[in-house]
């Protein structure tokens, strides 16, 4: 019953430049039926002390989902260190249906991290694993076993083990503004710069595959569109054309950027080829076309048009030979909606919904057009989903500062990351880490 | 016709600018004539100025002289060169068009001149469309600049979007301080 499973840790990305955590992470409500789960303090078998809290970490992503109640570490009835251990009876008395319990032994400078999840109603264990992993890798390691525990109990892949890239700004002390775009993972610890420039830089997105991440500098004076290794830190300008050059998004293949482009002077989509740098021009308007973002299965791509006197969300067809439909409106509700961003199933997208002068994230369910408002800031933008669908972070400015907030597509749980000095915004969260 | 009127007026204006003259200023009577009301030479720009303007006028003679550079006179209407809009608008205003063709006056006379056009929107929104907008209220500028005579060659936009704020607040005063394009001359 007791049955343990090794797992084997994907590749950890190899970064350039490391930092310490500079975002301050703050949890505020949670859903109506969040699940009681007791994350019991990981038993530490080796020298000196534990080398991180994973069970403060799992408790952390499981709250965080919203989807879950995790216990107080000192309201718990007991502390077992594994399954056998565990008295059932206590835990349901304690109302905790389902308990972690975890150890972690040190193994000549390396890590083994053993859990087990139990069902405290049946007496059964529902998954055990065993995961061996260098120092560094403790944090990610907490983060994948969150994933089995969120997978398991709510039939939904986690995306706890991920990362957002996004970007920051601050005053330097001549008064310079710096911009640097940070890599971090989802709950906002182990930031990462990946570029600093004394000029913008915008709209970071990751390729499907979260290898590559596309984005926009003026380090050059103007606009222009770069394609970089995120392990290496390699990179390459692929769009510098005259006029702007903004807003990339991967293709679902990989293979193409759709991006907006004023080349022939005016802002319209266009299709470009990474490797052979073919363009293929999606609108024609004297209107502003931007924010072009794909449907998951590649063949439309929603975007934004003040065609019809203000900003909203448009709907476009691309056939599979290259041919271009005739764009659809498809937001009729509020006076600006803009910057669309689909789910991974492509049901969902979220927008920036401006209606009664705020500026918040809503979510339009495709299929019946209703559109929910899912957030109570003002000037929010910038929504991206986790990969699982379940979250979106975006960015938003609570007391004068911009700072980066997740939000349960289901409502109700709110997490903050702020910075200690500067700005944070323009969050893109990755794909699922591919092994 | 209000335009055409607007235009002469510059005209005579920008002749005498280029000298190195200078005229009181008055308060603007209405949106459409601001700028030239401001800038033209009447009976009291000769000197025989309104109570309390004689002072400025006369210091600026002394002080400047004949020669100076009209992009580096403080008293022209070139050493505005920003342009303000509407929330999500690139319409230029009727107040700040005599301001361009002010511009456009000087340019077309130096052609060896360039400027930047650079254009900027508020926070408001999403950070690519307001990039887009910041390039089409560029664009509008340089357009009516073109009409009037400056060289495209002259003229180089840009767009910043929201990136390149002037003011940092998240109010309607920092917004409207934002919602706007500069005209960078390069030395000035």
């Amino acid at each position: 019953m007791n049955r343990i499973i090794p797992l084997f840790l994907p590749l950890l990305l190899l970064l350039a430049q490391s930092a310490h955590a500079r975002l301050e992470i703050e949890i505020t409500g949670g859903e109506e039926g969040a699940l009681p789960i007791a994350v019991v303090p990981f038993a530490y078998e080796g020298a000196g002390a534990p080398p991180q809290d994973l069970a403060a970490i799992i408790a952390a992503d499981l709250k965080r989902s919203g989807r879950f109640a995790p216990r107080a570490a000192e309201s718990l009835p007991e502390r077992p260190r594994e399954g056998r251990e565990v008295n059932f009876p206590a835990w349901r008395n304690a109302g905790i249906d389902n308990v972690v319990v975890g150890r972690i032994q040190q193994q000549a400078g390396r890590y083994l991290v053993q859990f087990q999840l139990l069902d405290t109603l049946r007496g059964t264990q529902q998954a055990g694993y065993s995961i061996p992993a260098g120092s560094g890798q403790l944090r990610s390691v907490a983060h994948q076993i969150s994933d089995i525990i969120y997978e398991r109990l709510t039939g939904e892949r986690g995306a706890f083990n991920t990362h957002v890239a996004y970007v920051m700004t601050d005053q330097l002390a001549d008064g310079k503004r710096q911009y640097r775009l940070a890599i971090a993972d989802a709950d906002g610890y182990n930031e990462q710069i990946i570029l600093t420039s004394g000029q913008p830089l915008m709209s970071p997105a990751w390729s499907p595959d979260g290898s590559r991440l596309a984005y926009v500098s003026f380090e050059e004076g103007r606009s222009a569109v770069y394609v970089q290794q995120v392990r290496s830190g390699q990179r390459e300008k692929v769009a510098s054309f005259e006029g702007i050059n903004s807003a990339p998004a991967w293709s679902p293949d990989g293979q193409k950027l759709a991006l907006t482009l004023s080349r022939d002077g005016n802002p319209e989509i266009y299709i470009l080829s990474v490797d052979d740098r073919r363009l293929t021009q999606v609108t024609r308007h004297y209107a502003i076309d931007t924010e072009p973002a794909w449907a998951p299965d590649g063949r439309s791509l929603v975007f934004t048009s003040d065609r019809g006197g203000r900003p909203q969300i448009y709907r476009v067809e691309i056939g599979s030979t290259g041919t271009i439909g005739r764009p659809q409106r498809i937001t009729f509700e509020g006076t600006y909606n803009a910057r669309a961003a689909f789910s991974a199933d492509g049901k969902y997208l979220a927008m920036v919904h401006g209606s009664g002068g705020a500026f918040r994230i809503g979510l339009l369910e495709l299929a019946s057009g209703n559109l929910r408002v899912l957030t109570d800031t003002r000037l929010d933008e910038s929504p991206s989903f986790a990969p699982n669908g379940s979250m979106i972070i975006y960015a938003t400015e609570v007391g004068g500062r911009g700072v980066l907030q997740v939000v349960s597509v289901n409502g109700g749980a709110r997490q903050r990351l702020g910075l200690v000095r500067g700005d944070v915004r323009e969050p893109s969260w990755s794909p699922f880490i591919l092994e | 016709m209000k335009r055409y009127q607007l235009t002469l007026g510059l005209l005579a204006c920008a002749g005498v600018l280029l000298q190195g003259c200078t005229a009181p200023g008055e308060t603007r009577p209405d949106e459409g004539s601001a700028v030239v009301e401001e800038r033209s030479v009447g009976p009291g720009g000769e000197g025989a100025a309104r109570e309390g303007e004689g002072a400025q006028a006369g210091s600026a003679q002394m002080g400047r002289g004949a020669a100076l550079h009209p992009l580096e006179d403080p008293e022209s209407p070139l050493s505005r060169r920003v342009i303000y809009f509407e929330f999500d608008s690139s319409e230029v205003s009727a107040a700040d068009r005599a301001l361009v063709t002010a511009h456009a006056q000087f340019l077309s006379q130096h052609p060896e001149v360039s400027v930047v056009v650079e254009g900027h929107a508020d926070e408001r929104g999403s950070r690519e469309y307001n990039l887009a907008l910041g390039e089409r209220r560029a664009k509008g500028v340089e357009r009516l600049l073109n009409l009037q005579g400056t060289g495209k060659e002259q003229m180089q936009v840009i767009s910043f979007g929201e990136e390149r704020p002037v003011a940092l607040g998240h109010d309607e005063q920092a917004w409207g301080l934002n919602r706007r394009v500069e005209l960078l001359y390069s030395g000035y």
